[in-house]
């Protein structure tokens, strides 16, 4: 039985009904449509589909979608302004770390939690904060060259 | 430093916005109207017949509009070589895995899909499975392949120079054996396709795949439709490694089904389901034995290897051949022998990744040639330098190394991780190792016998000028070959980067066969160059009849028309076009002739302006049988240096510092690069260090997901110095070649030379976990 839950995603507020076992995940990418969070194990191992609940970094495949009524959500499509990209988004771009971009979302949003409580993180801060999100493709290391770019 | 315009520079990467953003479509962000979802039922044994399927009960669930079988998808056999066509669609009286594929659903959404998957009755007589190596090649063992006695799919046996004769001569002979174990791609989409045919019988499938071209024809045979009916397009694709390189079940279902139930079809793969569809690297099982002169000469190599297959052929030819062959070089060695075997197992079946074939044998064979280093009382690099080649050589089993900048990686590496002060001179549980390795800037020949050019490519001008659109069927799959093909399209026509877009990926703009071997800079590249500068010369010959100045007097450079011979009244030109554009706020102002105005001159005396080029490798290798594995235009080569640190009390390895050196030829984006290499390495370390699909008894995986098969994660991985060597490839554009697979070569006999380093131990099984390297101290503890 489907029920019905308010949810504030990207500073829209959204009422849907959602399925008891409907995942945070699905509910973004399959209801609303956004499809920037990506999904890449359905197990909570890999942390492509990274969202920030309330702030807190989450992988949203983890979340039900009941359990995310009455919260805010922050995807990786909330991240530009009017002003433009995200310094995190810019610097992803400018340092090379993205190659496939399956992680990039979830990784970002994981640096973004970081830097949002420690504004200039040193090197192993950095890398326990994105320790739950796997790559395959960069060895990692333009991505922390990249989120050390946006801290500075 | 470099004279060019756009290459060898570090140009963002075209797609990296959309990907930042979250924009980049991948094929599970994509829906049509009326979809439907697919499922597939696979095999929960190992081995067995199958006596009959019902599937009724799946059928009558509501929201179910197709249930496929073996009845309905036909038995026409595929693979990815011709020469072992052994997979069906779906299975029809006998599964040889756990997981094999027997029919699929197609209903209204994912849930009812499985739902009626698990309503779908099977009634299997169990067989005897043989789950190694040893159990399949037994006598009397139970057989998966009729027409492949003793269980073995394929067997190599090559011999250049005499072996056994080298070997009398030699001072030193040493003989080991090695095992990597069973990797999984572990790439971060999991695979998925989404087939459409519309009304006129014409079939779209849209699929995450690294070989669009392989997947067309592999889609037509099988369906039975002519080639020009079916089109594949590959929308952002997260990652492949090799895997994604062949059509897989789910695409083929997903397309039955389609064309069953009039309606596009999606199906998406678990993350358990990317384990059992495999197609990953092999476990190799290495028996080497080298021979050297007491100067270090290397005079012989005889190698034995087994591969554990799994239930079907997929690359795996090609694999077992690779295993022997890609030990030619990087060093002179005058006699070599290989005598390979791949092996059927009631197991996911094993293909392609990653360095195809040569990582295991290079990890077992640079081990080796540590410890022959060390008994003769050389240093591993003295004893790398002593024997390497240069280019121009030719390995004993014909492979070119048209450029081999191998000395300057060796050096490269040596000098910058200050091996010199290390090595030999680090503290108890600190180590320090290097190794070294080559590898094909594509594979000489298509994985079909065809004089089929292996990559097309068209240039387009925008009829307004200042733009060029490139047009390939290449697959962008993470590596970065869009913004490299822009780059070379712009370096080549001579405009910024900014002028040029690329579209990729679907069969209606040419043949590519795609990204694997490492093949798409070096060979799509050349056709990019060559659309390019067709479009190049049309719009200056246009030019030459308009301005009376002879076009090899003319060039483009950066977006502006050069003259060689001082400067040209192009006012009328310059009117001409301001005429056509009245009203236009971005008239050209320039004090020199824009390719805007040429483009559009060329335009109105000729038309739309399109480019095209094509490459194939000339004729490549020897005579003999197998000759072809291992041919390639050009070779890349690498060298490494891994330190460590050893736990002597619990076996945990650290590495805390990679420094890689690897000869590309010419960077075409020295971050893309770069980001090979660094991506290569991680890779490397995961198989050297954590990387193992566990299987149970009953032939189940049980580690099928990304906890339990462990990646490296940021916290694992360590500083990469990452140095790129430039030997200007003569049969590569711009001088270009590969940097995608030869990369991950040394990683792993670096980490178990640096790990011999630190400990004293030699270790000959991967990966090295901590129980493993605690194992080994305690057993030399013992025997002490």
């Amino acid at each position: 039985m489907k029920q019905l839950i308010r949810l504030t995603v990207n500073e829209r507020e959204y009422e849907v009904a959602v399925e008891a076992n409907t995942t945070l995940v699905d509910l973004l990418r399959y209801q609303l449509g956004l499809t920037g969070t990506k999904k890449g194990c359905d197990l909570g191992d890999c942390g492509a589909c990274t969202v920030l609940m309330d702030g807190k970094a989450v992988n949203s495949c983890l979340v039900l979608a009941v359990q995310a009524g009455g919260r805010t959500v922050q995807t990786i499509e909330g991240l530009e302004t009017a002003g433009g990209l995200h310094p995190l988004q810019q610097a992803f771009i400018e340092k090379g770390a993205i190659q496939c971009g399956f992680c990039s979302s979830g990784m970002i949003l994981s640096a973004k939690e970081l830097l949002d409580g420690t504004p200039h993180p040193d090197e192993p801060e950095i890398r326990r904060a994105i320790s739950g999100n796997l790559c395959r493709c960069t060895g990692y290391q333009k991505i922390i060259e990249a989120i050390k770019e946006a801290a500075r | 430093m470099s004279n060019y315009s756009v290459i060898n520079s570090r140009a963002s990467r075209l797609d990296a916005p959309a990907k930042a953003t979250g924009r980049a479509v991948f094929v599970d962000d994509l829906s049509f109207p009326g979809m439907l979802h697919a499922a597939l039922l696979q095999s929960p044994l190992p081995h067995a017949r199958i006596r009959s399927i019902d599937t009724s009960r799946a059928e009558r669930l509501p929201g179910v509009k197709a249930v496929i079988t073996a009845k309905d998808a036909g038995m026409v056999r595929y693979g990815v070589s011709p020469a072992r066509y052994d997979e069906t669609v779906f299975c029809l009286d006998r599964v040889r895995y756990v997981g094999d594929e027997i029919a699929a659903v197609a209903a209204v959404d994912p849930q009812t899909a499985e739902e009626a998957v698990g309503r779908i009755r099977v009634d299997y007589e169990e067989l005897p499975a043989v789950l190694t190596i040893e159990e399949a090649m037994a006598e009397g063992a139970p057989q998966l392949h009729a027409e492949f006695p003793r269980n073995i799919s394929a067997e190599v046996h090559q011999e250049f120079g005499n072996v056994a004769e080298a070997l009398k001569a030699c001072d030193l002979v040493k003989t080991t054996t090695f095992k990597n174990k069973r990797q999984d791609g572990a790439f971060l989409e999991p695979p998925g396709c989404i087939a459409v045919f519309d009304l006129d019988g014409r079939l779209t499938l849209h699929s995450s795949t690294q070989a669009p071209h392989y997947v067309q024809r592999t889609l037509a045979m099988v369906l039975g439709l002519p080639v020009g009916k079916v089109r594949v397009v590959k929308p952002y694709v997260g990652g492949g490694f090799g895997i994604k390189a062949a059509a897989n079940t789910g695409e083929l279902a997903a397309c039955l089904l389609a064309r069953r139930t009039g309606k596009p079809v999606k199906f998406i793969y678990s993350r358990e389901q990317v384990f059992m569809l495999c197609r990953a690297r092999h476990q190799f099982v290495h028996r080497m034995t080298t021979g050297a002169k007491k100067d270090g000469t290397l005079l012989a190599l005889q190698h034995e290897c087994h591969l554990d297959g799994g239930a079907y052929s997929s690359f795996g030819i090609a694999t077992v051949y690779y295993a022997g062959s890609l030990l030619g070089g990087p060093y002179k060695l005058p006699n070599m022998k290989y005598d390979g075997w791949r092996v059927y197992t009631n197991k996911p079946t094993c293909g392609a990744q990653r360095g195809h074939g040569g990582v295991a044998a290079r990890a077992a064979w640079e081990q080796q040639l540590d410890m022959i280093a060390e008994e003769l009382g050389m240093d591993p690099i003295e004893l790398r330098l002593k024997n390497m080649m240069r280019a121009g050589d030719v390995t004993c089993n014909d492979l070119n190394m048209s450029s081999l900048g191998m000395q300057e990686c060796i050096e490269a590496v040596r000098d910058s991780s200050g091996w010199n002060s290390k090595k030999g001179k680090l503290p108890k549980g600190k180590g320090i190792g290097m190794a070294c390795g080559f590898f094909v800037s594509g594979a000489g020949y298509p994985i079909y016998r065809s004089d089929t050019y292996h990559c097309t490519a068209t240039v387009k001008l925008a009829e307004d000028g200042g733009a060029a659109q490139v047009y390939s069927a290449s697959a962008e799959i993470g590596q970065g070959s869009d913004t490299a093909f822009g780059m070379i399209a712009a370096e080549a026509l001579g405009v910024p980067l900014d002028c040029v877009r690329v579209t990729s990926g679907d069969t209606d703009f040419g043949v590519d066969l795609g990204a694997y071997s490492s093949r798409q800079t070096l060979m799509t590249g050349h056709a990019v160059k060559e659309a390019a500068e067709s479009v190049k010369r049309q719009v200056l010959d246009a030019l030459a009849d308009e301005l009376k100045v002879p076009a090899a007097d003319m060039d483009i450079k950066e977006g502006r028309i050069v003259f060689a011979n001082g400067p040209v009244d192009f006012s009328a030109i310059r009117s001409r076009y301001i005429k056509e554009h009245r009203g236009w706020s971005d008239s050209p102002q320039e004090d020199f002739l824009t390719f805007r105005e040429a483009s559009r001159i060329a335009y109105l005396a000729k038309g739309t302006i399109v480019g095209t080029g094509k490459y194939k490798p000339p004729p490549l290798g020897g005579k003999f049988k197998g000759a072809a594995v291992g041919t390639s235009p050009a070779y890349g080569c690498s060298a490494q240096v891994v330190e460590v640190s050893v736990d002597t009390e619990t076996g945990k390895i650290v590495i805390e510092k990679i420094t890689d050196a690897h000869d590309c030829g010419r960077a075409i984006n020295r971050t893309s690069v770069e980001g090979q290499m660094e991506g290569s390495v991680a890779m490397g370390m995961g198989e050297a260090l954590f990387e193992e699909v566990k299987f149970d008894e009953r032939g189940r995986v049980i580690n099928c997901d990304l906890a339990e098969y462990k990646l490296v994660t940021a916290l694992d991985m360590p500083p990469v110095d990452a140095i790129i060597v430039e030997s200007n490839e003569p049969n590569g554009p711009f001088g270009a070649k590969e940097v995608g697979e030869g990369a991950i070569m040394p990683t792993i006999p670096a980490i178990l030379n640096a790990v011999y380093d630190a400990t004293g131990l030699r270790i000959y099984e991967l990966p090295l976990t901590s129980e493993r390297v605690h194992a080994a101290l305690k057993a030399r503890g013992e025997k002490k």
